[in-house]
């Protein structure tokens, strides 16, 4: 079909000898299945570190913010370097699923989820910091404007820390809308997959009574795209309105209007990272590496790569323009000569290594494909983000305008404290989701496999029909009856049912054809086989060593073991016409017992 | 539609399954349902189902967000308290308004993409506790239901048309309802 058209340059998004019901189960096993001896450790890890961080928050909250290493030049130091860290990280998620959705690329939809839920998580982290920072947290809601009995005393609308608060709670609240919403048809899968009655509740309730209609799903896309259009933006402008709090302020290494673009350059920068990082374990933890691909890693590679070089661009022009400008006061910025060589100049270095530098190695193909060097590289940037974050405020904050209110920052425990409980927090969440969402949006992969599975390119390249219309013109799919058996008003209108009795709705209990069979219509169909060349009764039969005939083999055997076949005597009653059913419900079978005549083999063997 | 009377047709292939659609309207059968794992692009086409209006609405609730943000902040800012703040103007709305930017546009977003969610989520009849209607659990799988009422159609007719389509299970059942 044109539709499915793709030029031969594109490498497959989708390994293996894939089908739709292979994703399912791949998708669905971490959410069936049970959690191993090696996510419970890193679990219990992360979630002491989150109940440490919390012991921290509270501390602070309860005793006050001279806990923390602040200084009276120093306002801010680790809460905001931690807030537009973790703000920055959940930017990759919109990004993939919804500037990639609006590119149309495909390989977003192999890690769009697993983004979207990074954004998620990430988002919860900073919100905290905006919380936790404040003298009197309690009183937070004061930053709403809710009619009140102070006369109706509002807020001020000129703050960007006011319109962060609108910019991260609509960000959030939108994310998780558009999360929610793709994630339906994917919970509606495990619903119908599961066999635990707890388990089908509570997918149930979270799949919303998806039922997959046509018209749903043309409202889902609809809804998909205008999310996306929508996000797009909002991506954009939380980070810029983030930037805001510093480049709307007089502080010199402050105050410039790059901000905007350049915090969000390395937003997707530190998110992307952030990505790989979780994605590279998770693709071997959860046995995704099918989906995951050296390619899908290789893409991340080259966003990375290109929006590193932004910021690298970024940071040249703040170097620059802080001596072009002429304003001794620039002497002491972040990207200075003065920052290079001052107190903090591990800082500026940590900065200029670890984003501008190590980066460049993923312009070397190899290094871009090599997946420990992508993880090493990845972290290597998470690092790098926290640093120039931490540059642009401590920096900037240290040595302002007086002389004399000159300081320097030093972290106390509680300010590490807080940053790791927050760490611990965020793997908490995402372990939990890792083991009880799908972790791959399988609705949307199961669109692109017959465009991009490497199973469907092969057969493409080799010039082979692919779209499954082959199917129906082959002799041996029409010859069979395609009415199930249930219910049994049915049976007035199927033929060759004769010798079969309709009243009994049992299958052939030597049948174990389960793995083979994806239709009551097939099991219907081995059943009138067996019907034709005689059942095998474990009772008083013993079974014949089918290995002699020519190309059969053990698995071969045992797939003719499934459909109820042991003995020669039933082999030799076989026609052409079951020889198409088996062709059709075995896998490797092609035709083969009709071209090495099984049958007249198995009558020499049977005497 | 007083037959009580519908059949499944199951169809495992998406590509077979359009085919199918478009045979099965072809021959002037009514199809009463679709049901798939996932969104099989240009099967609304096939089935001649009229586009969704959903963008449209979600367009207008922006409208409604950036009502909302430019009422409020003239109503708080320029009407109710007009103080200097930093020596902002705030004699009227125009010459504060570069900081009331960001807002508006958050508000305008924040309606469009919500209520264009919830109108989809009530269109479409889906909410926490609403049950699943998918007949067949492998809906949600790999096959493909066509839900059709058999009217006053001969239904062995009917089921050898099917079968030529290339479903790969038919099944008939009798809907208690009707």
């Amino acid at each position: 079909m044109s539709s499915h058209y793709e030029a031969p340059i594109r490498e497959p998004l989708v390994l293996g000898d894939k089908s739709y019901h292979d994703i399912s189960v791949d998708v669905g096993a971490p959410v069936l299945g049970k959690a191993n001896k090696s996510w419970w450790i890193v679990f219990s890890i992360a979630l002491v570190a989150f109940l440490w961080g919390l012991g921290c928050i509270v501390y602070t909250v309860s005793t006050g913010i001279g806990v923390w290493g602040l200084n009276k030049t120093i306002g801010w130091a680790w809460d905001i370097t931690n807030f537009v860290w973790w703000v920055g990280i959940g930017h990759a998620g919109t990004l993939i699923s919804a500037v990639l959705l609006l590119f149309r690329q495909k390989w977003r939809m192999a890690i769009n989820r697993s983004a979207e839920a990074m954004t998620i998580f990430a988002v919860v982290q900073a919100g905290l910091f905006p919380i936790i920072h404040m003298g009197r947290p309690w009183l937070a809601y004061w930053v709403l404007p809710i009619p009140n009995q102070f006369g109706s005393l509002w807020v001020n609308f000129n703050s960007p820390l006011l319109w962060d608060v609108f910019a991260i709670s609509t960000y959030l609240s939108v994310s998780l809308v558009f999360w929610w919403t793709g994630l339906l048809p994917d919970f509606a899968m495990i619903r119908d997959r599961t066999n635990s009655p707890f388990q089908k509740k509570i997918y149930t309730i979270l799949s919303f009574g998806w039922s997959g209609r046509v018209k749903d799903w043309q409202r889902f896309e609809e809804v998909s795209l205008v999310l996306a259009g929508l996000a797009t933006p909002l991506v954009l402008s939380v980070h810029t309105i983030v930037s805001f709090d510093f480049a709307t302020s007089v502080v010199p290494g402050w105050h410039s209007t790059i901000f905007p673009p350049y915090f969000v350059a390395g937003a997707i920068f530190s998110g992307f990272a952030m990505v790989q990082t979780l994605l590279l374990v998770m693709r071997k933890v959860s046995n995704l590496e099918d989906y995951i691909t050296v390619t899908h890693i290789e893409f991340m590679n080259k966003v990375i790569l290109l929006t590193g070089g932004i910021v690298t661009v970024a940071y040249l022009t703040e170097y620059f323009i802080g001596w072009y400008s002429g304003v001794p006061y620039e002497n002491y910025t972040y990207l200075s000569f003065g920052a290079a060589t001052g107190p903090y100049w591990w800082a500026f270095w940590a900065l200029i290594i670890c984003n501008l530098i190590v980066p460049l190695s993923l312009w070397v193909k190899k290094l871009r494909r090599n997946i420990k060097w992508t993880f090493f590289v990845a972290l290597v940037v998470n690092i790098g983000m926290w640093f120039e974050r931490f540059d642009i405020i401590v920096i900037c904050l240290s040595k302002d305008r007086l002389t004399s209110s000159w300081a320097m920052f030093t972290p106390t425990f509680v300010d590490i404290g807080i940053f790791i409980g927050t760490i611990g927090f965020f793997f908490v969440l995402f372990l939990l989701y890792a083991r009880t969402f799908p972790v791959i949006a399988q609705a949307e992969v199961k669109t692109i496999l017959k465009s991009s599975g490497a199973k469907y390119k092969a057969l493409r390249e080799a010039g082979k029909v692919m779209n499954g219309s082959d199917k129906r013109t082959s002799s041996s799919y029409k010859d069979f009856n395609v009415m199930a058996r249930t219910p049994v008003a049915n049976s007035s209108v199927s033929e060759g049912r004769s010798g079969f009795d309709d009243n009994n709705l049992e299958h052939e209990p030597t049948v174990n054809a389960d793995a083979l069979i994806d239709s009551e219509v097939k099991k219907d169909q081995i059943d009138q086989m067996l019907v034709r060349v005689g059942r095998f009764n474990p009772a008083n039969q013993t079974a014949d060593d089918l290995q002699k005939i020519s190309k059969v083999g053990p698995v071969m055997e045992q797939n003719l073991h499934q459909v109820g076949i042991y003995t020669y005597d039933q082999v030799s009653k076989m026609t052409k016409k079951d020889y198409d059913l088996l062709d059709d419900i075995i896998p490797s079978f092609a035709a083969r017992a009709e071209r090495d005549d099984w049958a007249d083999q198995a009558t020499k063997l049977k005497k | 539609m007083a037959s009580p009377n519908v059949i499944h047709v199951l169809y495992n292939d998406d590509d077979i399954l359009m085919n199918a659609v478009k045979e099965i309207r072809a021959n002037h059968y009514t199809i009463e349902e679709v049901y798939t794992p996932f969104p099989v692009h240009g099967l609304d086409k096939a089935m001649g189902l009229a586009p969704t209006r959903l963008a449209i609405t979600s367009f207008m609730y922006g409208l409604v967000g950036l009502s909302v943000a430019v009422l409020m902040m003239n109503y708080i800012m320029i009407e109710d308290w007009p103080r200097n703040i930093g020596g902002k103007p705030s004699f009227s709305f125009h010459q504060n308004m570069p900081a009331f930017v960001p807002i508006m546009f958050e508000l305008t977003v924040f309606f469009a993409a919500h209520l264009m969610v919830i109108t989809f989520y009530m269109r479409s009849k889906i909410w926490p506790f609403k049950k699943p209607e998918n007949p067949d659990l492998r809906t949600t799988d790999d096959h493909f239901l066509v839900e059709m009422h058999i009217g006053d159609n001969d239904l062995e007719k009917v089921s050898k048309f099917l079968r030529d389509t290339g479903a790969a299970e038919i099944s008939l059942v009798h809907n208690e309802e009707a």
